[in-house]
């Protein structure tokens, strides 16, 4: 197998006294679709934090492409960015721009292109992720799934090595859902990205996913691809296939100490 | 990253020879080339793109941006000699249905005199 594109080692991370991942070791490797599931609140979302730098860990450390992204230059890591795409959950669309203005932003910032050259990156953008025609609208004008659509196509303005997609299926109906993930897939056909995607929709994971890793109380409990994560007998990878609701029995003691705190002690 | 052009005019036949990597640096290099050879009359341009192993979408923009130029000139254009990957790229972007492409010099200049 190749060299991995992205390294994880030991990564912990703590809010507080909460410590939410417990030492993460991962290698993602070029051209692959990864996903990362777990649970609301798992730390999917605070680990693709690390991978494009916007996190800083307590302990580990992470390379992108055999750089660390805190601690390279400043030009370094900017070289780095550059070719990293990420589609964030909300879209985090400018509302005050243009869709086709959004689209062009990082080529306008980041490039020294012409402006018909960016005018017509900015069109093939759009048209790849079925927006033609599109580029006037704002974008409350538009659906959340045509939005999400539009933030795709910003996340591939610069042609990235990698993209990275934050739920990209929340809060879109099944259809448009199942949508966007044919489109990753296109997209990593033909663009021959390395693609991570934290997700918690089992639908979505068995259509695209190369390899999975299921993150649970701060640890990696499964990494391996589709097959392997359908027959695994973990209870955790079993509850999240056959959907299965907590079925932890509920420690009294522990419970009255969480209602009524310290003065528990004073009893 | 480096690109190579090579530019060749013979009266109304253009050829432009392009090597290398066509990225969002190198493109620049490029458009003023192409474009430059895409201002005359009349033309056809042939575009080699033969030694290109790479190129990213703003690369397909500039070929864009010159066959405005040449159709709005009057002239021609055809691509040839595109690899694998190159090619995958003008498919998915459905280029493929808006440029001539032909395989190699012989039959792109078979197209060009016709």
């Amino acid at each position: 197998m190749s060299k991995a594109i992205i390294q994880i080692r030991d990564l912990h991370t703590r809010y507080g006294e909460h410590e939410i991942l417990k030492g993460i070791t991962l290698d993602i490797f070029p051209n692959e679709t990864f996903v990362i599931l777990g649970r609301s609140g798992c730390g999917k979302s605070t680990l693709m934090r690390h991978m494009i730098g916007l996190q800083k860990p307590d302990q580990g450390s992470v390379f992108v492409k055999g750089i660390d992204l805190l601690s390279a230059g400043e030009k370094e890591r900017e070289q780095m960015l550059k070719k990293i795409g990420v589609l964030f959950q909300g879209s985090a669309l400018f509302n005050s721009m243009t869709i086709g203005d959004n689209v062009a932003l990082p080529l306008r910032e980041h490039t020294r292109l012409e402006k018909s050259t960016v005018d017509i990156m900015t069109r093939l953008k759009l048209d790849l992720v079925g927006l033609s025609g599109f580029e006037t609208f704002m974008p409350a004008q538009l659906s959340g799934g045509m939005r999400k659509r539009a933030a795709l196509a910003r996340a591939l303005t610069m042609d990235p090595d990698i993209l990275f997609c934050d739920e990209p299926s929340a809060g879109l109906d099944p259809i448009v859902a199942v949508g966007i993930d044919h489109l990753i897939l296109k997209l990593k056909k033909a663009f021959k990205m390395t693609i991570v995607i934290v997700t918690h929709e089992l639908a979505s994971v068995f259509l695209i996913a190369d390899r999975i890793a299921l993150l649970h109380d701060g640890h990696v409990v499964f990494l391996g691809d589709k097959a392997a994560f359908k027959k695994d007998g973990n209870p955790v990878v079993r509850q999240f296939i056959e959907r299965l609701p907590d079925s932890e029995p509920l420690d009294g003691s522990k419970y009255l100490q969480t209602l009524i705190g310290d003065s528990f002690h004073g009893i | 990253m480096s690109v190579e052009i090579r530019t060749v005019q013979r009266g109304s036949m253009v050829l432009v020879e392009v090597c290398g990597e066509v990225d969002l640096y190198t493109s620049p290099q490029l458009r003023a080339e192409i474009l430059k050879m895409a201002a005359g009359k009349n033309l056809s341009l042939m575009v080699n793109l033969e030694c290109v192993t790479y190129m990213d979408s703003s690369g397909v923009a500039t070929l864009v941006e010159a066959l405005q130029h040449v159709n709005r000139n009057g002239g021609r254009m055809v691509l040839f000699g595109l690899q694998a990957e190159v090619k995958e790229i003008f498919e998915l972007t459905r280029l493929d249905k808006v440029f001539d492409i032909r395989s190699n010099f012989e039959t792109a200049m078979k197209w060009v005199t016709a």
